[in-house]
């Protein structure tokens, strides 16, 4: 089983992003994904600055992948999409169809990143004819959604795809072309002062009797509770996980790639150090599931 | 070109009020998981939609059949099944959004045509030409994500008709890509075709005449004695940010896009789209009536001028009396 750094989902400054992965290039990550995927108006790090960290990385004998912005909306952030696409080296994360689009258009294969909606083997298998050659799973699909597809494509005569999991971070729920951050700070987007940049983990969102429930990251809308799927990695396994998917975050990302590496290098499953594993149980995100103990 | 009216049914009732008011196409669900509005006592039996079919196609109207949900590997019998029950039941159109649906519907119903869903999440050309190049789809819903600029550019570079949200409840996330339902429920528009299912929602008298409001066990709102109090979806409940309580995502609002109409015509867009399969038959009769009007009045005034009672009369049935051009206009974002 592999390791993944997801897509930097916050607005840091260029020296942090930088930083952040010339660490991460001396931890035991397997593959990297790279680029802003929230907000188009994020700019510390450009295309160019993206592609040179990517050549970096893969001179250092890591997998890179360049990931897709999930919401498209405006004209440049179409082209934008297509020089990513047109890079020439690096494979590319599609989170939306104008990127599955691209690709096709390019006769390039893509990894279908989690805001696809591929929910069923004949669209596993309609998106592969087109160049599918990774599923990162949805936020929302687990264990059984998987057994489903898996059993459904095998029956097919079809090959799986590798499959890649969210095991670490924070729950990507929702887009939305409102920035909800300026929002919370009373700006227009259009006026919004780059203010998500104060929240290098996101901005919490308390029910009104203090339970946290969400974060709110710009455009894009997360849990508040930390998604962990390290108890769950025999389970993983069992069912097929190629690559499980750490998202970075600000503080202590080192630790939890450590965290999982020697289990996976051991085979032996975590203590639950984040909140829920919900999703991958089949019902809601934010639940706990205790798993029954090995013993 | 006039733009298409197209108003919501969930009922045969409401399906009358929308063809008497002067609705050119209705959309329906069935009544099963296969639509976005599966709501217990709504929607069609087949043979309740073949009737509907005949009443529409008497008046010389249409009938679209709403398949928007994501069917899992379990569940696509049903779905595909649903397909076959719309075509033989005459629809003139079949809305979807899942890939392996719109395939089975282009292999095995060539000649229904198929409309992209709003839950297809489609918001550039690029994404449209997938749809269009894979399944032949003759129209496409764009989310309400984009402002009416970006609709303007979508429409010039489409390769099919764009059909818009013009009035209802405002979904202010992208459709089929929000997970906020399932995150407390479980339960998901996407797969389950519900959003706060209401066998969740939990209402709670307090002292004082005041009332709270849970989706499982999450609290989504309070009120004081007399505030109106709107159904608990997670994107409209207050919370706190900072230190500022309020509604962090949106208010119970609903998007009102009258005053756009010359610009929304001079764009090109096709079709016109009322939100509210779950509302009753007075709140088609009157949403049609006012959208009737207003689009006859475009094509014969020079100068077209939204009427008050138009207005007066959308604001009482929207979402906390109140409504917004939302995403079309640049400030709510």
């Amino acid at each position: 089983m592999k390791i993944s750094l997801g897509p930097l989902q916050y607005f840091w400054k260029k020296n942090e992003v930088l930083d952040f992965y010339r660490a991460a290039a001396h931890w035991p990550v397997d593959v990297f994904y790279l680029g802003e995927t929230v907000c188009s108006k994020r700019r510390e790090m450009r295309l160019r600055d993206w592609l040179a960290l990517a050549h970096e990385l893969s001179e250092q004998g890591h997998d890179v992948v360049l990931s897709s912005l999930a919401l498209i909306e405006a004209e440049s952030e179409l082209s934008a999409l297509q020089h990513l696409v047109d890079n020439g080296k690096f494979g590319v994360e599609a989170n939306d169809l104008s990127a599955v689009q691209l690709c096709r258009e390019g006769g390039l294969p893509f990894v279908a990143g989690p805001t696809l909606n591929i929910y069923n083997h004949e669209t596993l298998a309609l998106l592969q004819r087109n160049g599918l050659t990774r599923l990162v799973l949805g936020a929302d699909q687990g264990a059984q959604q998987v057994a489903a597809l898996r059993r459904q494509t095998r029956l097919a005569g079809h090959p799986f795809p590798e499959l890649e999991v969210q095991v670490w971070g924070r729950l990507p729920l929702a887009y939305s072309a409102r920035c909800f951050t300026a929002r919370a700070h009373d700006l227009p987007k259009d006026d919004c002062g780059l203010c998500c940049q104060e929240y290098p983990e996101g901005l919490l969102v308390q029910t009104r009797e203090g339970q946290p429930f969400l974060t709110l990251n710009g455009v894009q809308v997360q849990s508040a509770q930390c998604c962990d799927l390290g108890p769950e990695l025999h389970d993983l396994a069992s069912h097929g996980v190629d690559i499980v998917r750490i998202a970075p975050q600000r503080q202590d990302t080192d630790g939890v790639v450590q965290r999982f590496a020697d289990a996976i290098r051991q085979q032996h499953p975590l203590m639950r150090h984040g909140d829920c594993n919900g999703f991958w149980h089949g019902g809601a995100g934010m639940a706990q599931v205790t798993l029954p103990s090995p013993h | 070109m006039t733009m298409e009216l197209v108003c919501p049914a969930g009922s045969p009732a409401a399906l009358a009020a929308a063809l008497e008011n002067g609705a050119d196409a209705v959309y329906l669900g069935l009544r099963n998981p296969t639509n976005a509005r599966a709501f217990p006592g709504l929607n069609f039996t087949p043979e309740a939609l073949r009737d509907a079919v005949i009443a529409a196609h008497r008046r010389g109207r249409k009938i679209y059949l709403a398949l928007n949900t994501y069917p899992t590997p379990e569940g696509m019998a049903l779905w595909k099944s649903s397909i076959d029950a719309a075509v033989e039941a005459g629809v003139d159109a079949l809305i979807m959004a899942e890939m392996s649906l719109l395939d089975y519907a282009i292999r095995h119903h060539p000649d229904t045509p198929r409309h992209l869903s709003v839950q297809g999440s489609a918001t550039t050309p690029a994404a449209l030409r997938f749809f269009h190049e894979q399944f032949g789809i003759s129209r496409a819903v764009l989310p309400r994500v984009l402002s009416l600029a970006q609709v303007e550019r979508v429409c010039e570079k489409s390769p099919v008709g764009i059909e818009v949200f013009a009035f209802g409840s405002l979904c202010i996330m992208v459709e089929g890509r929000c997970q906020l339902s399932s995150f407390v429920t479980g339960k998901s528009p996407n797969c389950h075709g519900v959003c706060s299912p209401a066998e969740h929602v939990h209402w709670q008298e307090l002292p004082g005449g005041r009332r709270e409001v849970r989706l499982g066990e999450v609290l989504i709102d309070e009120f004081e004695a007399g505030e109106p109090a709107s159904y608990p979806t997670v994107c409209k409940g207050r919370y706190r940010a900072g230190d500022a309580l309020f509604y962090a995502l949106e208010e119970p609002t609903s998007l009102n896009t009258l005053s756009l109409l010359p610009r929304l015509a001079q764009a090109g867009v096709v079709a016109l789209k009322i939100e509210g399969r779950q509302r009753g038959p007075a709140y088609v009769a009157k949403v049609t009536n006012v959208w009737r009007e207003a689009l006859d009045s475009l094509g014969l005034q020079p100068q077209f001028e939204v009427r008050p009672e138009w207005q007066e009369a959308l604001a009482h049935v929207a979402e906390g009396h109140q409504t917004t051009l939302g995403p079309y206009h640049r400030s709510w974002h």
